[in-house]
């Protein structure tokens, strides 16, 4: 008996191992796709069903043959472009500023103090409060989603830099010194690898967040992009279009967060595992 | 209950048959534990000691119902377990990721008797008891990440006592503790054993603790896991760390219990693997044979 | 003298940077810019008085009911997924598309679907705001330590007391980072849904003010907004402290070891 259990001991891991690489993992991705096809299918059955009136929701197959035809479509590529612009734009100018005010702030004591108030209070006033302002200054042009985008963007990536910076290990800020680490090398070699995933996460946040400004200062107040197009598309009734865009935005969003993960994955893979997400 | 040569002895608390634990992962099978059978008498303190990785959790975890077991199967007073039974605690080898970081420690002792619906005149006073054989009536009212080490893991045994088990089992709950500490939870555990009359599982690579702890010793080979040997401990009942450990009988049981694990270490497997060992203390003359 | 110090640190830069502000009007009149006692002169004349109840409350209304409404499908649904394995599975992918969606163009969607009305404008919060809230509650749920799920089966910690004891807690750090998200994105929505279709509200009340080029008022518009927003993190800062109190305390023993 025990000769038996023992062959099919040492048998078993090779072949489970092949058999297990093929099934087991695509299970997931399986169940998740009928998950996305199971949405689909319901949206394709509430309009044709007459649950919702077909012209104000149209079904999915609509959509998609919409949103196939927007892909030959140079105007699309051009809003996309227009969009992207705006939220790349606007995205390095809040990182730039919150990494250089966030390092300055936060390595000083007396700073980080008397600034903490005004950051409190300015952080949580929500940037579309500066839609008017935006309009009166620049009008329809990309400056003034730019204005969103950053007083949005900038905060999310200050507060991390901000925690990053605190975090700061006294033991290993204290040995760097010991070994006579001076001041430039302390930050290069303790204080920026500190920040790094707080700093990771911080751009992570403001990516999505600068989509949202940027999709919002094309719909409210008009400036290019697909926002605006959306808006158009609704106006004119062209209701298949207008859902084709959304569906759009969606992927654009999905891809930003999957490149955000990316690079956060690449510039971190000797820290992921050693520090979980900071809530704050 | 057929009559059946892996049949539990009569008056076993806890019967462990035939088990066996294959974990399947994504790199292929891993076979932690191959055949373990034995059975603790209603009462019996006994200690399970094996090398790192020999499948001790994986048995605990087994017969807490926690997993379910590949083959074989785990009877406690008769009746099979599938799920983590109602008079059965566990103490974990975590000890500090056991305890609900958002309770006070009153908390976390009384949480599984309110669950019960214990009446609280009730619950009060088996909570107070608890902390206070584990020297912790001080601090109800702190977190638990607010305790050192030890006092965490008095707090993990206090819930476990508080619950009134019929079954206690501990996984290394002292692994992590000072030698002080160690030495005056053992001797807790003694206490709380005769008190109570409860039925214990101890698991431990301590040597000294579990020659100094049990009523009986078993040891596992290493993995893929069988029972290596099961010693009979026939030290008086009443343990003193100093006197108690300073017997020959102490340090006669202790060398055999040490070469044992060497031997397993070694990969030198016991004649019996395989089969199922008899009776739950067939082992009484080994011990006699280093004697 | 201590106090007198922590004064001076609240104090001290809001006190220069309005000063900088009132010295840089005092000389030029700049269009764009009121002086500090014109806006403060505005904000009373504008805001105290009936526009608190035909803008102001309506507008913060909707918000917390949109909020709430948000939290509770958000924290229900995610337990729920959280906690079936395959149903995780199922969902998570068209979820996470549904996150990536910027909620503002449901404005324009709901628009269509449910007219202008009071009604679309909370779906149009709730339909933004659930996303952080389920996402990181299902991560959460799914986080929970495995030694302490372990622990209260043995203890027969099962069904319900499960959910309240276990489950709930350990994912509240989650949860409220899903939350805090949450009540920006709400606010953000309010203003949109009110800017974008509405005859009254905050939103419609600041754009009005624009168009009209009443430059003082609109200020004191984006004022107010600052302050609900102040408001709301004040509202989730002082929730947030007593709900995770433990965690921020165990946070700080771990980080001192
Ligand atoms: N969840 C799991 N998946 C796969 N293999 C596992 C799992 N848990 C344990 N094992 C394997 O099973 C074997 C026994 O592990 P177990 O944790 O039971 O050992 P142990 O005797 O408790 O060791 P220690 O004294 O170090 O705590 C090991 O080889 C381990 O790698
Ligand atoms: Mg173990």
């Amino acid at each position: 008996m025990s000769s038996k259990t023992l062959a099919s001991g040492a048998a078993a891991p090779s072949v489970e191992r092949q058999h297990r690489q093929v099934r087991k993992m695509p299970t997931k991705q399986l169940l998740g796709l009928a998950g996305i096809l199971g949405f689909l299918l319901t949206w394709e059955l509430i309009p044709r069903l007459g649950l919702v009136d077909p012209n104000y929701l149209p079904p999915a197959s609509e959509v998609i043959a919409a949103l196939i035809v927007d892909f030959g479509l140079t105007a699309f590529w051009v809003a996309v472009g227009e969009t992207m612009k705006a939220w790349f734009l606007g995205l390095l100018m809040a990182v730039a500023a919150a990494v250089v005010l966030g390092f300055i702030i936060g390595s000083s004591n007396f700073l980080r103090k008397a600034t903490n108030s005004t950051i409190e209070f300015l952080r949580p006033i929500p940037s579309v409060a500066l839609i008017p302002l935006a309009v009166l200054m620049f009008g329809v042009k990309i400056e003034s989603s730019l204005l969103l985008i950053v007083y949005a963007a900038f905060w999310q990536v200050l507060i991390q830099v901000l925690y990053g910076v605190a975090d700061v290990d006294m033991v290993a800020n204290n040995t760097a010194r010991t070994y006579g680490l001076g001041r430039m090398a302390r930050i290069r070699y303790v204080v920026f690898p500190t920040t790094l995933p707080y700093l990771m996460t911080g751009v992570r946040l403001a990516a999505a967040v600068a989509l949202v400004l940027a999709i919002t200062a094309e719909l409210v107040i008009g400036s290019p992009g697909l926002g605006r197009e959306i808006a158009l598309a609704q106006s004119g009734g062209a209701i298949s279009g207008m859902y084709a865009l959304v569906l759009a935005t969606g992927l654009i969003g999905v891809l930003i967060n999957m490149l955000m993960r990316f690079i956060e994955k690449k510039t971190l893979s000797w820290h992921t595992s050693v520090r979980s997400e900071v809530f704050v | 209950m057929q009559p059946d040569p892996t049949q539990a002895a009569p008056e076993a608390m806890l019967s462990v048959r035939g088990l066996k634990k294959v974990y399947q992962t994504d790199g292929g099978d891993v076979e932690a534990v191959r055949n373990l059978t034995f059975d603790l008498r209603a009462g019996e303190l006994a200690c399970l000691v094996g090398p790192s990785g020999s499948g001790k959790t994986t048995l605990l975890k087994c017969i807490s119902g926690l997993m379910a077991p590949t083959e074989g199967e785990v009877l406690l007073s008769g009746k099979r377990v599938s799920g983590p039974p109602k008079k059965m605690a566990v103490v974990f080898q975590e000890y500090g990721r056991s305890l609900f970081p958002w309770m006070r420690v009153r908390d976390n002792v009384e949480l599984p008797l309110k669950n019960q619906g214990v009446p609280r005149a009730e619950r009060d006073r088996l909570v107070d008891e608890a902390l206070e054989a584990v020297g912790l009536s001080h601090v109800p009212r702190s977190y638990p990440w607010q305790l050192s080490g030890g006092m965490q893991q008095r707090v993990a045994i206090a819930r476990a006592i508080a619950y009134q088990p019929e079954v206690l089992l501990m996984d290394e709950p002292f692994a992590a503790v000072d030698a002080q500490t160690r030495a005056d939870l053992e001797d807790l555990i003694r206490t709380v054993w005769k008190k109570l009359g409860i039925t214990i599982l101890f698991v431990t690579h301590d040597i000294d603790e579990s020659v100094y702890l049990g009523e009986r010793v078993i040891i596992l080979s290493s993995s893929p896991t069988v029972i290596q040997e099961d010693i009979a401990i026939d030290l008086p009942e009443e343990r003193d760390q100093l006197e108690t450990r300073s017997l020959p009988r102490f340090t006669e049981l202790r060398h055999h219990v040490y070469e044992q694990i060497q031997l397993a270490k070694k990969g030198d497997r016991p004649a019996a693997a395989g089969t199922p060992s008899a009776g739950p203390t067939p082992a009484a003359a080994s011990g006699a044979d280093v004697a | 003298m201590k106090t007198l110090k922590n004064l001076g640190y609240l104090l001290g830069l809001p006190v220069i940077l309005i000063l900088i502000w009132w010295a840089a009007t005092l000389e030029t009149e700049n269009f764009f810019v009121p002086t500090p006692a014109s806006l403060v002169e505005t904000f009373a004349e504008v805001w105290f008085g009936e526009r608190i109840f035909t803008d102001v409350l309506p507008s913060i209304g909707r918000l917390a009911v949109g909020v709430l409404v948000a939290i509770v499908i958000g924290v229900v649904g995610g337990v729920l997924i959280g906690s079936v394995r395959w149903l995780r599975a199922l969902l998570e992918p068209t979820l996470e598309f549904f996150r990536a969606i910027p909620p503002p163009v449901l404005v324009p969607v709901l628009m269509l679907l449910m007219g202008i009305t009071d009604t679309m404008k909370v779906v149009v919060i709730i339909s933004g705001c659930i996303w952080p809230v389920l996402l990181n509650t299902i991560e959460g749920v799914r986080a929970v330590d495995p030694v302490l799920s372990d622990s209260a089966h043995t203890y027969g910690v099962d069904g319900w007391a499960r959910v309240r004891y276990l489950v709930l807690p350990s994912a509240s750090p989650q949860i409220m980072a899903g939350v805090r998200q949450s009540m920006s994105l709400g606010l953000i929505l309010m203003v949109i849904s009110e800017m974008f279709a509405s005859s009254s509200g905050l939103g419609f009340a600041i754009v009005q003010f624009q168009r009209s080029f009443s430059i003082p008022e609109m200020w004191s518009g984006i004022v107010v907004l600052g302050l609900l927003g102040v408001g709301m993190s004040f509202i989730f800062q002082w929730a947030e402290r007593n709900i995770l109190r433990w965690y921020h305390g165990q946070k700080e023993v771990e980080n001192a070891a």
